[in-house]
C-alpha cells in the first residue's frame, strides 16, 4: 500500500501470482444470469409481445468455485444446457459474469487485455478462426503476425502440429473444401501456434468420425504433456475424458457436481460391481434368484450387481455353482455413473430453481 | 529479431515497436483480405457491370425531362452538365459506397463470428478497414476499363479538364469519402449489438443517403427551397450533414462547383464528419461489446 515509487499497474498481475501460487486458474462464485424472453404461442401473443414482454431470468451457471493448476488437463462434462460453454465463455472474456469472480493466468479475463488474449486460445467447434475462402495457411500468417510470433518460432510450431496431425498436404487447400474432421485439426493447429498456455476446447469432438476422434486424442495429449499447457475441455462424450483428463468436473445446472480423478468417481457413486456369469445353457430363474443379489437374465448370461465389500465372500459360491462357464467382476461403467449423475443433479436442481424465476 | 529480451514477445516495447507491429499485422490483413477478395473475381465482374445500369436510365430520364422543357438548362445544369455530374457521382460512390459492410457486421454479431475478435488480440475496426480497402482496391481494378470506357464514350458532355490544384483536391474529397462512408456504414452496422436485425435501419440509411447524398440529384437545385429558417436553404442545411460528401461533393470540386473559401469550408466540415463518425464507431464497438458480453454471447 505504502508504494511510493511509481507504480506500473500494468505489472501487477504477473508480480503477484494468485493465491495459490500454481493455480493458472481460479474462480469463485462464478454466476451468469441470462434474461430470456418468453413469447407465448400464438399471432396475438406475438403483437402483444411487440409492446410488453415478460422476461425471466435463467441462471446457466450458479456460483461455479474451481482452481486449476499449471498443466492440469481438466473435463468439464455435462448435459446440453449444463453451463459449460458459458463457462468457458467467461474464462476466455466473451461475456462478463452477474457475480463471482475469475483469475486466468493472473488476468480477468473479460477485461480483455491483449497480454492475455496473447497467453491462451479457445476453439469452440463450430466457430473458426480460419478464413473460409483461403487456406489454412494464409490464416496461421495472419496468426503469426496477430500472436507476434518470431518467424522461426511460428516455421518450427507449425510444422510440428501440422505433421503430428498429418495434415500438411491440407494447407494450400481452401478451407471450405476440407471435411470437418480436417477443419477441426487445422482449427486446432491455429490455436497453439502461439503456444498458448492456456487452452480452452469446447466440445472438439462434436460430429467426428471414431478415428478422427482418436487422432484428436493422441494429438492433444501429447501436446499437453510436452507443453505442460493447462487445458479445460468440454465435451459430453465419456471417451474424450477417459482419452485425456485426469481430472474431471461434472456439471448440470450450472453447478460442479463431481470434481475429481476418474476413478474416484467410480467409488464415489457406486456402491456395487456387477458380476456377468456365462452359463452352459439358460439358467432357471429361481436358481439366480438365489443368489440373493439383483440379477438380470440374458439368455445363457446372467448379470448381477454385487455390493463390493460382499463380492469376496459371494463369489466362490456363485462359482461352485453347477453350469458356470466363465466369470467377469467389472465397475459400473463410468457412462451409466454419470448419466445417473446428471439425473440426479437435474432433479436437485429443478427443485431449488424454480421459485428464482423472478422476473426483473 | 535482433533484441528480444523477455522470450518470445518482446514484452516492454516502446510506443514506436507497438505501432510498427500494429502496422504490420493491418498489413498482413490487408494482404489476406485482398487474396480473399480475389477468390470472388467472377461475382466482381458482373457486379461491376450491373453498377452501370442505373446511370443509363438516369441519362435517358433527363433527356427526357430536357426535352419537355424550353429553356436549355435547369437550375444551371444544362443537359451535358447533369450527365457530366452523374458520372462524376458514380466515381464517388465508388469511394463511399460500402455494400454489405453494415449487414455484414450486422451478421457477425447475430451468428456469434464477432466472438473471434473479442478473443484474438486484433482491432476489429481496424479489420474492417483493412478489408474494405482490399474490397475497394480489388474493385477498382476490375472497375478501371469499363469507367474508363464510359468516360472516353461521354467525354463531350464534360467541361474541360480541372487544373492540377482542382484534380488534387478531388482526389483528397474521394478518399475522404471512403473514409466517411465506411466509419458510417460501419457504426450502422454496430446497432446490431443492440437490434438484432439492422437491414430496415440500413435500409431507411441508403434512403436518406440516396435522396441527401446528391446521387439522386445535384444538391443545388435544392439552394432555392427554404427551411423555415432565415437565411438557410435545404442546400444550406445539407452542407453540414455528412450525405452530400459522398457523392455531391467530389463531381462539384471537378466540375468547379465549388471554389476557394467554401471549398475550404466543405473540406473542414468533411474532415470533421470523418472524425466524428470514427469515433462514434469505436464507442458503438465498445459499448456494444460490453453490452454483447453481459447479455449474450
Amino acid at each position: 500500500m505504502h508504494n511510493s515509487s511509481p507504480s506500473h499497474p500494468s505489472h501487477r498481475p504477473s508480480e503477484q501470482p494468485s493465491a495459490g501460487g500454481k493455480a493458472v486458474l481460479s474462480v469463485s462464485g462464478l454466476t451468469k444470469e441470462y434474461r430470456v424472453y418468453d413469447k407465448p404461442e400464438g399471432l396475438l401473443a406475438s403483437v402483444t409481445g411487440l409492446f410488453h414482454r415478460k422476461n425471466r431470468v435463467v441462471e446457466a451457471l450458479k456460483g461455479v468455485d474451481l482452481e486449476v493448476g499449471k498443466g492440469e488437463f481438466v473435463a468439464m462434462l455435462g448435459p446440453n444446457g449444463a453451463g459449460k460453454t458459458t463457462f468457458l465463455k467467461l474464462l476466455s472474456g466473451i461475456i462478463t459474469p452477474t457475480r463471482g469472480t475469475a483469475r486466468v493466468l493472473g488476468h480477468v479475463p473479460w477485461e480483455r487485455t491483449d497480454d492475455f488474449r496473447r497467453r491462451f486460445a479457445l476453439v469452440m467447434g463450430q466457430r473458426n478462426q480460419l478464413w473460409w475462402d483461403l487456406p489454412a495457411a494464409e490464416s496461421f500468417r495472419l496468426h503469426k503476425e496477430i500472436y507476434r510470433i518470431e518467424t522461426r518460432a511460428f516455421e518450427r510450431t507449425r510444422d510440428e502440429l501440422v505433421d503430428l496431425l498429418g495434415v500438411r498436404k491440407l494447407l494450400l487447400q481452401p478451407v471450405r473444401d476440407l471435411s470437418l474432421g480436417e477443419r477441426m485439426k487445422l482449427e486446432l493447429v491455429a490455436a497453439l501456434l502461439h503456444e498458448p498456455e492456456v487452452l480452452f476446447l469446447d466440445e472438439p469432438t462434436i460430429g467426428l468420425d471414431v478415428v478422427a476422434q482418436h487422432a484428436l486424442h493422441r494429438f492433444l495429449a501429447h501436446v499437453q504433456a510436452e507443453r505442460q499447457m493447462t487445458v479445460i475441455l468440454t465435451t459430453h462424450y465419456m471417451k474424450d475424458v477417459a482419452a485425456l483428463c485426469q481430472r474431471l468436473v461434472v456439471v448440470t445446472e450450472g453447478s460442479i457436481l463431481y470434481d475429481g480423478s476418474l476413478g474416484q468417481i467410480v467409488d464415489r457413486f457406486t456402491s456395487h460391481k456387477i458380476v456377468t456369469l456365462d452359463f452352459d445353457a439358460p439358467p432357471e430363474a429361481s436358481r439366480v434368484e438365489r443368489f440373493g443379489f439383483p440379477a438380470e437374465i440374458r439368455g445363457p448370461q446372467v448379470i448381477l450387481r454385487i455390493d463390493r465389500t460382499r463380492i469376496a465372500d459371494a463369489l466362490p459360491g456363485i462359482l461352485r455353482e453347477e453350469g458356470v462357464r466363465d466369470v467377469s467382476v467389472e465397475d459400473v461403467p463410468l457412462e451409466e455413473i454419470v448419466a445417473q449423475l446428471f439425473r440426479s443433479g437435474t432433479s436437485d436442481a429443478a427443485g431449488i430453481s424454480a421459485p428464482t424465476g423472478t422476473p426483473r | 529479431m535482433s533484441t528480444t529480451a523477455g522470450g518470445r514477445f518482446a514484452a516492454d516495447q516502446g510506443f514506436l515497436a507497438r505501432r510498427l507491429h500494429a502496422w504490420r499485422v493491418w498489413w498482413t490483413m490487408l494482404v489476406i483480405c485482398l487474396e480473399e477478395r480475389l477468390v470472388y473475381r467472377g461475382d466482381f465482374i458482373l457486379g461491376t457491370l450491373m453498377r452501370f445500369l442505373p446511370i443509363v436510365t438516369q441519362v435517358f430520364l433527363w433527356t427526357a425531362v430536357f426535352g419537355a422543357t424550353s429553356s436549355g438548362s435547369i437550375a444551371g445544369y444544362s443537359r451535358n452538365d447533369i450527365v457530366a455530374y452523374y458520372l462524376l457521382t458514380m466515381v464517388s460512390r465508388a469511394f463511399s459506397s460500402m455494400p454489405g459492410l453494415a449487414g455484414g457486421i450486422a451478421r457477425g454479431i447475430r451468428d456469434g463470428s464477432v466472438k473471434k475478435y473479442l478473443v484474438q488480440p486484433v482491432d476489429y475496426v481496424s479489420y474492417l478497414l483493412a478489408a474494405r480497402i482490399a474490397h475497394k482496391l480489388v474493385y477498382y481494378a476490375v472497375a478501371i476499363l469499363p469507367f474508363a470506357g464510359v468516360f472516353l464514350f461521354c467525354r463531350e458532355y464534360f467541361p474541360p479538364i480541372p487544373d492540377w490544384s482542382t484534380i488534387g483536391v478531388f482526389v483528397i474529397s474521394l478518399l475522404l469519402s471512403f473514409l466517411l462512408g465506411f466509419f458510417m456504414e460501419a457504426t450502422l452496422g454496430m446497432l446490431g449489438f443492440w437490434f438484432l436485425e439492422v437491414s430496415s435501419i440500413v435500409f431507411a440509411y441508403m434512403l436518406v443517403q440516396y435522396m441527401l447524398s446528391g446521387h439522386m440529384f445535384p444538391l443545388d437545385m435544392l439552394a432555392d427551397i427554404p427551411t423555415g429558417i432565415p437565411g438557410l436553404s435545404v442546400a444550406g442545411l445539407v452542407r453540414f450533414l455528412p450525405f452530400e460528401y459522398t457523392a455531391y461533393f467530389p463531381a462539384a470540386v471537378w466540375l468547379g462547383k465549388v471554389q476557394g473559401a467554401e471549398l475550404v469550408r466543405s473540406l473542414l466540415v468533411e474532415t470533421a464528419w470523418v472524425v466524428v463518425m470514427a469515433v462514434a464507431c469505436r464507442i458503438a464497438w465498445w459499448r456494444g461489446t460490453r453490452r454483447y458480453s453481459a447479455f449474450g454471447g
